[in-house]
């Protein structure tokens, strides 16, 4: 499982105050927690407030360059936001993310050959995000061509199906994971599947609850990855457990303490 | 047709793992022997690297055994003098010299831990080659001679045997203290394997210091079952589980010999052939076999079985060019 801290993202109100002070020790400070936490990615969103983005995606990657060494998922709808992150990024970064129309494939996957970044895609296009898993998975063979014609690996695209919360779209669920188990069919090698792993519990009570509920049974699916709160114990105890249970490690006792000391 | 050749790929690899000390390194040894470092399935040279040829080493006891009698014949000689023993090893061929203290056993000479470690230390004088010692298998006395012979071979990285899920604490700790590398013993169980791995680093010994022993059946009697907790130990290490890349070591001579196939003479199974013969066959099979399933370290006890395994590891070592 690809764990992608969610947590460096100015949408969070310490997050979102030390972007505009340009304070960087509540950031670096999630960068070391997170990367302690198990964390395989670092997430960096400057957030809607952020006066310059271009600026604040930039001092984001050099803040948490000065103090992880993982690579970073650089999430914005602004693709030169994104671009001006990847011109910093010391290793292979993820762009977060792409839908499926064409403009915007045809200006993410060209700048993620150039850098050699990894891409997100999402199965949504202009009408937005279909219900069922037939229109999601059809959404995701559109990107899937996409990588393919512009030469990048298609190892190196994950498509996110893209969960709903649950109190907004409970009919979804079920559909997401559908779409994950057929994603997994579409080319060889398939690509990877990641969710947004918060999003479905947005709002709700039980919070932490819904996420590792969703996320065992998305794993169970073969989810390769998640964009999620790696701060959340019980999640990590879970992700722990479900690798376990799906013969993705080798049983011992102490397995929860090996996962959290994995890196 | 061409056969395209699959290639795997791995993210994890054995760690290696180094026995013996030289005089730079605070020993006496003439030479050390590093083993592990794969990063592929046993002998797949054409997809991953194989740095470092498995090793074997000939069993020794400090008092007289009661082996049966193709080794008595072979080693009987010696048998009672562990120094000369050691010696005869280390001209057979032997890349090490395995020790085990059946003397120390309560029911047998009860030896003390002073008196084992004074053997010990006679055979490092003896020979140059890095030495594995083994208590008696009574955990009780184990941890009395065990600490003791740690510390007679202090600084010689001597790999000390044997850790088990419940009695690992002292030797450990010996070993921590002492230098030594520690032989970390599962009852054919890859999650047991697993956890005394963990429990093990976590008292802080160096991962580098760490030999698995799976334990092993003899050919006839189970083998298939540890070749396949060993294949998962391999495997386990190579996706890059940590908790299981260590090297493997077997005790072969030891299963081998104590089955009837091995030790019964022919008068009692005339159609079986003659024993010698027979014996060490039977010894040389079983290691073949664990060589396949990712045996890092061998103990053997019959010098002519040490060489036909040699033969064959001098054939699997021959890269694959595919």
């Amino acid at each position: 499982m690809i764990l992608v801290g969610e947590r460096i993202n100015g949408m969070f109100r310490d997050v979102g105050r030390a972007i505009a002070s340009v304070d960087p020790h509540p950031i670096q400070e999630w960068a070391q927690r997170q990367e302690a936490a198990g964390a395989d990615y670092l997430d960096l969103n400057c957030g809607p407030a952020a006066e310059d983005p271009i600026k604040a995606m930039r001092w984001l990657v050099d803040t948490v360059q000065a103090v992880s060494s993982l690579p970073l998922c650089l999430d914005s709808t602004n693709y030169d936001v994104i671009e001006a992150g990847l011109e910093r990024c010391k290793r292979p970064a993820l762009i977060n993310s792409c839908p499926a129309e064409r403009p915007k494939i045809e200006r993410v996957f060209p700048m993620a050959k150039r850098f050699g970044a990894k891409v997100i895609g999402l199965t949504m296009d202009k009408k937005g995000i279909p219900k069922d898993a037939d229109s999601r998975t059809a959404l995701a063979m559109e990107i899937v061509a996409a990588a393919d014609e512009f030469g990048v690996p298609l190892e190196d695209l994950w498509i996110d199906p893209l969960i709903l919360p649950v109190n907004v779209a409970q009919d979804h669920v079920v559909e997401v994971l559908e779409t994950i188990r057929r994603v997994k069919t579409l080319s060889s090698p398939p690509p990877k599947t990641v969710v947004g792993l918060s999003n479905v519990s947005q709002k709700t009570v039980n919070r932490s609850l819904l996420d590792r509920t969703f996320m065992v049974m998305a794993m169970a699916a073969g989810l390769d990855g998640a964009i999620c709160n790696v701060c959340d114990e019980e999640l990590m105890n879970s992700v722990a457990t479900a690798r376990i249970l799906l013969n993705q490690d080798v049983y011992a006792d102490s397995y929860l303490k090996v996962f959290r000391k994995r890196q | 047709m061409a056969v395209e050749v699959i290639r795997d790929r791995y993210t994890g690899r054995v760690g290696e793992v180094t026995l013996g000390a030289t005089k730079d390194q605070g020993g006496t040894r003439i030479h050390t022997v590093t083993v592990g470092g794969d990063s592929t399935l046993p002998f797949l040279q054409f997809e991953g690297e194989v740095p470092h040829r498995p090793v074997i080493a000939l069993e020794i006891t400090d008092v007289a055994p009661e082996w049966s009698e193709p080794l008595r014949a072979e080693l009987g000689e010696v048998w009672g003098d562990p120094a000369a023993w050691a010696k005869k090893c280390v001209e057979c061929g032997a890349d090490l010299v395995s020790l085990t203290l059946i003397g120390a056993d309560p029911e047998r000479q009860n030896r003390s831990p002073e008196d084992c470690a004074r053997t010990v230390r006679d055979v490092l004088s003896a020979v140059g080659v890095p030495l594995i010692v083994r208590g008696c298998g009574n955990d009780e006395k184990d941890n009395q001679v065990l600490p003791a012979v740690a510390e007679a071979a202090a600084g010689e990285n001597v790999a000390l045997g044997t850790a088990k899920q419940d009695n690992y604490k002292t030797l450990t700790a010996a070993c921590m203290v002492h230098k030594h590398s520690i032989i970390a013993q599962s009852p054919i169980d890859i999650n047991i394997c697993k956890q005394l791995n963990i429990l093990i680093s976590e008292m802080n010994l160096p991962l580098s210091r760490i030999l698995i022993d799976p334990t092993t059946a003899s050919l006839g009697f189970g083998i298939e079952y540890c070749f396949s907790i060993m294949e998962r130990i391999r495997l386990g290490a190579l996706q890059g589980d940590k908790m299981l890349s260590f090297p493997v070591i077997c005790n072969l001579g030891y299963e081998a010999w104590r089955q009837k196939e091995a030790s019964a003479p022919a008068s009692e199974f005339p159609g079986w052939g003659e024993q010698p013969a027979r014996g060490v066959l039977w010894e040389a099979m079983t290691a073949a076999a664990v060589l396949e399933a990712g045996a890092h370290i061998l103990i053997l006890r019959h010098p002519a079985a040490l060489r036909l395994v040699r033969r064959r590891l001098d054939a699997l070592m021959v890269p694959n060019p595919m």
